[in-house]
C-alpha cells in the first residue's frame, strides 16, 4: 500500500506476475457480477472464471498462488484490459489489493478508469515487462517500487523507464485524480462553450 | 490542409485545459442505462451534487432485460433491483427514461440513432464500450467509466486527453454478400485488437460512403474491438435522410439551421490526420473469428491460422485460443458445428439486420438440435419487424423471436451458453466466458452467416444459400 492516501507518487509492494497478452476486463470481471448496485464485494469475484472452475474448484492462476499472497504490484503484458469499459474491472482489482499495474499497454478506457480510482498503471517495454515479470517469478518476495516522479519501476538492483499519459501522472503525483471538483469550479466556462453549441437551442417532437 | 471532423468537433466542445494538461470537454449527448450508473448516482448523493443538465441526458434499461417476460418483478432479484435504483435515480434527477411503458425501450445504442438524439457534431458519452456506434453520424462518441458518468452528470464535461485521428480508407466496393460486419471483422485481423490504442478512426472511402446508416452503425460498433475508444463517418445525404422527422431530430426551421452546420463538419478532401492506413474493400469475404478476441478473424473459405506462421508476440494468445475453443490449427473454420445461433445485440439487432436474417431464413429450417435466437434491438425496432411479419417468418424456420434487450451478447440476463457450447453469433465479442457459460464458445459472424450457420448447423459460407 501506499503511505499517503492522497497521492500516489511511490507505490511499493510485491509483485504478482500475469503473463498473458489481451486480457479483457469481462476476464478481470465477469458480467454476472455487474448485477449489484454497489462495488462493494468485487474484490473477492476479480478474475473469477480464470481461477476457480465451475464446481468452485481452484485453478492454476496467480491470483490463487500462495507465493504471491499480499502482493500488490501487479504486472502484466500487452493490451490489458481491453474491451468492456465496466469500472468494475479496476475496482475488482483495487478491492483485491492492488495498488499499481505494470505492463506493455493498456487499453484505453481501462487505463482511465484506473486513474479516476487512483490506482496506478504505468508501460514498460515489452522486454522490460516480461524482465519485470521473470524477477518476480524468480523471487515472489521481491520488493518493488513504482516511482511516478523517478518515472521509473525499481525491483532488485534493476531500474526499469516506465512511461504513461503525462496528465494520469500529474494527476497521481498531485493526488487530484478525483475529477469532479475541478471541472465544476469551471461552471462559467462550461455554461459558455454550451451557449456556443449550435444544437442546444434546436426544438424537436421529442 | 483543413481540419478533421474529429478536431472541428472536439474545438467545438473544449471548455478549457485541467491542471493536470487534460482537456474539459462538454458533452452533448450523454446515455444512461441500469448497469454502470447505480454507483455514479450514488456518489452524486454522497456529495450533495446535481444533474446540471438533466435534459442532456436519456436513459433505458437494457443489459438485465430478461426476453422472455418483461413482467414485473423480474424474475432475477438482481435484476429486478437495478431496475428498480434506475428509476428511482431518473425520477429523482428529472432524466428521460425510455422504460417498456414508453414503447422505446431498447439497447442504449440503438434507441438513441432510431429517435435522432444522436445527431452529427456532438460528443456522446455512456457507461458503455460499444457507445462508438453512434459515430456513424459524424459525432464523437466514446465509452467512459462511471466515475466519469458521476463526472457528466455532476458537470455535462469530463476530463479527457485528446487522441489522435486515423483515416482508414476503404477502397473499392464490397462484395455481394459481405457487409459492414464482414468490413469491420477485416479491420480487426488487419491491423489487431491493439492497432488502435491512441486513436480515433475516421472511416473513409467508397466503401464506406455506400453503406447505409445501420452499416455504419455496424462499423463504428466495434472500433474499440479494435483498440480506438471511437470511430466516426463523416456525415453525408445518407445521414440527413435518415434523421429527418425522427422525434428528437431537429424540427422546422431548426433543420435547415442543422443542415448547414452538419455539413460545415464533414472531413474534406484536404483534411489532415495524424495517420493514414488503407483496406481493400473488394477482397474481403464474408468473416468468421476462430479465437478468443475479434481480431481472431478470418475469411469463412480460410484455414484456421498455425500457430508457427503467427507474429511471435500472438502466439500464446492463439495458443490459449486454441485450447479454449478446441480447434486445431490449420482446420478450415466452414464445416464448424455450432449449437446455438444468435441474431441481435447493438452490433447487428437493428431492423435492417432482422430484415437480412429473415430473407435468409424464410422458408428454410434450424438445423435440428440447434437453440437459434433472434432478439430485436429495441421495442420500435421489434414493432416494425412484427408489422413486416418478420416474426412469424423466423418463427416459422425455428427461431425464438424474442423481446428486446442486449441479451446472449454478454448474458447478464438469462440468455446464456451453456458447458462448452458453440455460438454462432451476430454480437461484438468472443472473449472467454462472454456469452455466460465460462466455457462457451463464441464466433462471431454476420447476421446472415449467423442464420446460414444456424440452418445448415455449421459454419458455412451464406453465399452458397
Amino acid at each position: 500500500m501506499t503511505t499517503n492516501d492522497s497521492m500516489r507518487a511511490l507505490s511499493k509492494g510485491r509483485g504478482l506476475p500475469l503473463r498473458e497478452n489481451d486480457v479483457d476486463t469481462d476476464r478481470i470481471i465477469p458480467a454476472r457480477y455487474l448485477k449489484w448496485v454497489t462495488f462493494e464485494g468485487l474484490g473477492k469475484h476479480a478474475f473469477q472464471d480464470a481461477r476457480f472452475d465451475e464446481a468452485g474448484k481452484a485453478k492454476d492462476h496467480p491470483f490463487n498462488d500462495p507465493r504471491y499472497k499480499g502482493a500488490s504490484i501487479l504486472v502484466v503484458n500487452r493490451n490489458f484490459g481491453c474491451g468492456s469499459s465496466r469500472e468494475h474491472a479496476p475496482q475488482a482489482l483495487a478491492r483485491a489489493g492492488i495498488t499499481a499495474l505494470v505492463g506493455e499497454s493498456f487499453a484505453e478506457i481501462f487505463s482511465g478508469n484506473c486513474v479516476t480510482l487512483g490506482l496506478v498503471a504505468v508501460r514498460l517495454s515489452s522486454e522490460d515487462a516480461m524482465a519485470l515479470q521473470d524477477q518476480v517469478l524468480a523471487d515472489p518476495s521481491l520488493s518493488i517500487e513504482v516511482d511516478l516522479e523517478a518515472r521509473e519501476v525499481r525491483a532488485g538492483s534493476k531500474r526499469y523507464a516506465l512511461s504513461m499519459p503525462e496528465s494520469q501522472r500529474q494527476a497521481l503525483v498531485a493526488g487530484t485524480w478525483d475529477s469532479t471538483g475541478s471541472l465544476l469550479s469551471n461552471i462559467q466556462a462550461i455554461k459558455k462553450t454550451a451557449s456556443g453549441l449550435p444544437y442546444m437551442a434546436w426544438k424537436s417532437a421529442g | 490542409m483543413s481540419k478533421n471532423l474529429f478536431d472541428k468537433v472536439w474545438d467545438a466542445h473544449r471548455v478549457g485545459s485541467l491542471p493536470t494538461g487534460q482537456d474539459q470537454l462538454f458533452i452533448g449527448l450523454h446515455l444512461v442505462h441500469e448497469v454502470t450508473s447505480p454507483q455514479a448516482f450514488g456518489m452524486l448523493e454522497e456529495r450533495g451534487l446535481k444533474v446540471l443538465y438533466p435534459g442532456r441526458s436519456f436513459a433505458t434499461c437494457d443489459h438485465i432485460v430478461p426476453t422472455d417476460s418483461r413482467a414485473r418483478p423480474f424474475a432475477d432479484p438482481e435484476a429486478e433491483a437495478m431496475m428498480a435504483e434506475l428509476e428511482k435515480n431518473v425520477k429523482k434527477h428529472g432524466i428521460a427514461f425510455f422504460d417498456f411503458a414508453s414503447g422505446r425501450q431498447g439497447i442504449v445504442h440503438v434507441v438513441g440513432p432510431e429517435l435522432g438524439l444522436t445527431q452529427p457534431g456532438m460528443t456522446i458519452v455512456c457507461g458503455d464500450s460499444h457507445t462508438a456506434t453512434h459515430g456513424a453520424f459524424g459525432a464523437i462518441a466514446f465509452g467512459i467509466g462511471t466515475s466519469q458518468v458521476r463526472d457528466v452528470l455532476a458537470t455535462q464535461t469530463m476530463a479527457i486527453d485528446r487522441p489522435k485521428v486515423r483515416k482508414i480508407e476503404v477502397t473499392g466496393k464490397l462484395g455481394k454478400g459481405v457487409g459492414a460486419k464482414d468490413l469491420i471483422l477485416a479491420i480487426m485481423a488487419q491491423f489487431g485488437v491493439e492497432g488502435g490504442l491512441g486513436y480515433a478512426y475516421e472511416y473513409a472511402g467508397e466503401a464506406v460512403r455506400a453503406l447505409s446508416m445501420e452499416g455504419r452503425m455496424t462499423l463504428c460498433n466495434m472500433s474499440v474491438e479494435g483498440g480506438a475508444r471511437s470511430g466516426y463517418v463523416s456525415p453525408d445525404q445518407t445521414t440527413y435522410d435518415y434523421l429527418k422527422g425522427r422525434p428528437y431530430a431537429p424540427s422546422g426551421a431548426d433543420w435547415d439551421k442543422a443542415l448547414v452546420w452538419w455539413k460545415s463538419l464533414a472531413s474534406q478532401a484536404d483534411a489532415s490526420f495524424d495517420d493514414e492506413k488503407r483496406v481493400d474493400g473488394g477482397a474481403i469475404e464474408p468473416m468468421v473469428t476462430w479465437g478468443i478476441n475479434p481480431g481472431h478473424a478470418i475469411g469463412v473459405g480460410q484455414k484456421m491460422p498455425k500457430i508457427g506462421d503467427m507474429p511471435a508476440a500472438e502466439r500464446d494468445v492463439a495458443r490459449k485460443a486454441y485450447e479454449y475453443m478446441q480447434f486445431k490449427e490449420g482446420a478450415p473454420i466452414a464445416g464448424t458445428k455450432i449449437n446455438v445461433a444468435f441474431v441481435g445485440s447493438c452490433t447487428n439487432g437493428r431492423i435492417s439486420d432482422l430484415r437480412e436474417a429473415a430473407a435468409f431464413a424464410k422458408g428454410r429450417k434450424v438445423a435440428k438440435g440447434v437453440r437459434a435466437l433472434v432478439v430485436p434491438g429495441s421495442m420500435q425496432v421489434d414493432d416494425q419487424a412484427r408489422a413486416e411479419g418478420l416474426d412469424k417468418v423466423f418463427a416459422e424456420a425455428g427461431f425464438e423471436y424474442r423481446q428486446p434487450g442486449c441479451s446472449m451478447c454478454l448474458a447478464m440476463n438469462p440468455d446464456k451458453l451453456r458447458g462448452d457450447e458453440v455460438s454462432a453469433s451476430s454480437s461484438n465479442r468472443n472473449f472467454i466466458g462472454r456469452q455466460g457459460s465460462p466455457r462457451g464458445r463464441t464466433l462471431l459472424m454476420s447476421p446472415s452467416m449467423v442464420v446460414a450457420a444456424a440452418l445448415a448447423g455449421e459454419v458455412v459460407d451464406a453465399r452458397s444459400l
